[in-house]
């Protein structure tokens, strides 16, 4: 049986990237998590077809990748909402308010945490893991961006902005 | 406090994060100046310093450098950027307020150890962070700092920026190797000790995020006036993070020996809405509890620890008396179930039982019998742990046990938090 040769539905740019990082480091296993990286940034999430691609280019067999993959909780397997927001609930936070912050979110946007809202925006999230933003308890994680000092209001206010505004841009 | 800063000398100069408004206050003067000096001379300044760690484990930096077998080539220098022991932001606040700076440490202690590679290792939820050192070091190159033939001389020095994937075990140094090695990120047995067999097998320095941000000052300024800043058993400065129930929560940089908690708590603007002190962690999430008995205990290594707990990697939760100190426990305990690497049984299986029996108790439905295993299960994952990361999942639950014995009590049976029952949630 032929494999089929999944290269060609990624974005060339990626693959390019995938490459760069394969030559940067003295072993081009190094490359594995800026390569899935590289992926996510495109997909939004890793489809298994993807991790064979990661590995055909790095040398390795699809069960490598794909055992580094699932160790590390920010690579998906599945389709998020265009959004995540992360609520942090670890000490810090918690002595502010991040319980009743996450409980208004999730009424407020209609989901339990871990669930995607019907529009596809937001996939929402308590974590435990604090998020090194301890100073501006309670805080949010959305994509790569900290809010802090929240209230239910405020973090309403970010939120209903980020949903009437276009997906950022990655670079 | 008026005292001398190193880390945060140059906070408000403008154009910080890029090399232009660096150099403008002296920025990368400590490297040309240690390129002069030669590795050894370099070596010998941060020895002179008195520089620990701030990683954590609070190991003396020169001494580290020193295991480097001599004349094993190549060797690797990774930069500990994982941060993510709960209550700590300071590495976020060095990187983002000054990532030339850290940039610049970086270099010299590359050129002290003789590498050619230097890695940054941050975080994966550190995105934003990521991409601005990737920019940094981009300038960096562009004016002669990194890459080929280093400010003219025959030296290389690649800087790469790694980004991990939300793990808080990778920021446990041969963690932090096998997931650079782009494999999981569990940790390895030690020894062999980084220094000897570290990143692909080859003598490897793994130094904290701030440890290396104090090198261009060391250099600049001499390591015995970095000493000085602060007690000869705790030389220098450090960044604290205060967090918590406090006015003002933030970083401050402080001398360390000659400050103590209550300085740190005022700086922090008190206790928020003249609210009472309850306890306190220092040292961030894996440390033990302190109490009132200890605010005027200084920020010195040894004191810290008579005082039962660590000075970790600089953070100060500060919480009134309106906590429960059960939910607070529970909330780390939940950390450390959900940040066990699942190597090893004790760790796995511990902190599974752990925050079962954490959640029941929170709860009110847990029986006097019940808590009293908690202190069993804790006992058979101390000092039975492949890696710290178990035995610090016990540390906060145990201290607070034996600091606040009738709290854990009075939930037993309880039906409900009879702590927070009584008085107003805190938003
Ligand atoms: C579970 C665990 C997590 C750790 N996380 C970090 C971290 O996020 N950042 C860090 O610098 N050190 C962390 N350390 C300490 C490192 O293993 C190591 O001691 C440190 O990076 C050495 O740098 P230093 O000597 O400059 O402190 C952690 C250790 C353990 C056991
Ligand atoms: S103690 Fe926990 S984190 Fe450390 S190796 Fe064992 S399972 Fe992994
Ligand atoms: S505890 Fe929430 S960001 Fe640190």
């Amino acid at each position: 049986m032929v494999e089929a040769d999944h290269t060609d539905a990624l974005n060339p740019a990626t693959l390019a990237r995938i490459r760069q990082m394969r030559d940067l480091y003295p072993s081009p296993r190094s490359a594995v998590l800026p390569a899935l990286w590289a992926i996510q940034d495109e997909l939004a999430y890793l489809p298994a077809w993807s991790l064979e691609v990661v590995a055909t280019e790095l040398g390795l067999l699809a069960g490598d990748v794909e055992a580094v993959s699932s160790f590390y909780s920010m690579y998906f397997n599945h389709q998020p909402g265009r959004h995540q927001i992360q609520v942090c609930r670890n000490v810090s936070c918690g002595l502010r308010g991040s319980d009743e912050l996450l409980r208004h979110l999730e009424n407020w946007l209609g989901v339990e945490d871990g669930g995607t809202t019907t529009d596809g925006a937001f996939t929402l999230e308590g974590t435990v893991e604090c998020l090194g933003a301890c100073g501006g308890a309670p805080m949010m994680q959305v994509d790569r961006f900290s809010y802090e000092n929240l209230n239910p209001e405020r973090a309403e206010e970010v939120l209903t902005k980020i949903r009437n505004s276009e997906p950022r841009d990655l670079d | 406090m008026d005292d001398e800063k190193v880390l945060t000398r140059h906070l408000g100069a403008p154009g910080l994060t890029t090399v232009g408004g660096y150099e403008k206050v002296g920025g990368y003067q400590g490297l040309r100046k240690a390129i002069q000096m030669g590795p050894e001379a370099i070596v010998a300044e941060v020895k002179a310093s008195g520089l620990r760690g701030r990683g954590g484990a609070a190991f003396p930096t020169g001494t580290k450098w020193g295991f480097l077998p001599k004349d094993v080539f190549p060797r690797y220098l990774c930069v500990n950027a994982d941060e993510s022991e709960p209550g700590c932001f300071k590495d976020r606040v060095l990187m983002e307020e000054f990532p030339h700076q850290l940039l610049e440490g970086v270099l010299i202690a590359a050129y002290a150890l003789q590498v050619t590679h230097a890695f940054i290792y941050i975080r994966g939820e550190y995105r934003f962070q990521r991409e601005l050192l990737e920019r940094a070091a981009k300038e960096a190159y562009r004016a002669g700092y990194a890459g080929k033939g280093v400010l003219g001389t025959k030296w290389d020095c690649e800087l790469i920026v790694h980004g991990g994937a939300g793990a808080y075990i990778c920021g446990e140094e041969t963690a932090l190797l096998n997931s650079l090695e782009g494999r999981r990120g569990q940790p390895r047995l030690k020894p062999p000790f980084p220094a000897v067999k570290g990143l692909y097998g080859q003598p490897t320095v793994v130094n904290n995020v701030e440890t290396l941000s104090n090198l261009p000052y060391i250099v600049t300024e001499g390591g015995a006036r970095y000493a000085a800043l602060g007690t000869e058993a705790s030389p220098g400065t450090r960044l604290f993070c205060v967090s918590g129930h406090v006015e003002r929560p933030g970083t401050f940089e402080v001398p360390m020996g000659k400050t103590t908690f209550r300085d740190l708590l005022e700086l922090a603007g008190g206790v928020w809405r003249g609210r009472q002190f309850k306890a306190m962690q220092p040292g961030g999430g894996s440390m033990q509890v302190l109490g009132p008995q200890h605010l005027d205990v200084p920020l010195d290594f040894k004191a810290v620890a008579e005082a039962g707990s660590s000075l970790g990697a600089g953070a100060l939760v500060v919480m009134d008396d309106s906590t429960c100190l059960v939910d607070v426990a529970s909330r780390l305990v939940d950390f450390y179930r959900h940040e066990s690497c699942g190597k090893c049984v004790p760790c796995r299986e511990g902190t599974y039982f752990e925050s079962e029996l954490m959640h029941r108790l929170e709860a009110g439905i847990a029986s006097r019998a019940e808590l009293a295993e908690l202190s069993d299960i804790c006992a058979n994952m101390e000092g039975r742990c492949f890696c710290p990361l178990g035995d610090t999942a016990t540390w906060f639950v145990m201290s607070a046990l034996r600091m606040f014995p009738e709290e854990f009590e009075s939930h037993c049976g309880a039906g409900r938090c009879p702590v927070r029952a009584g008085s107003e949630v805190a938003a």
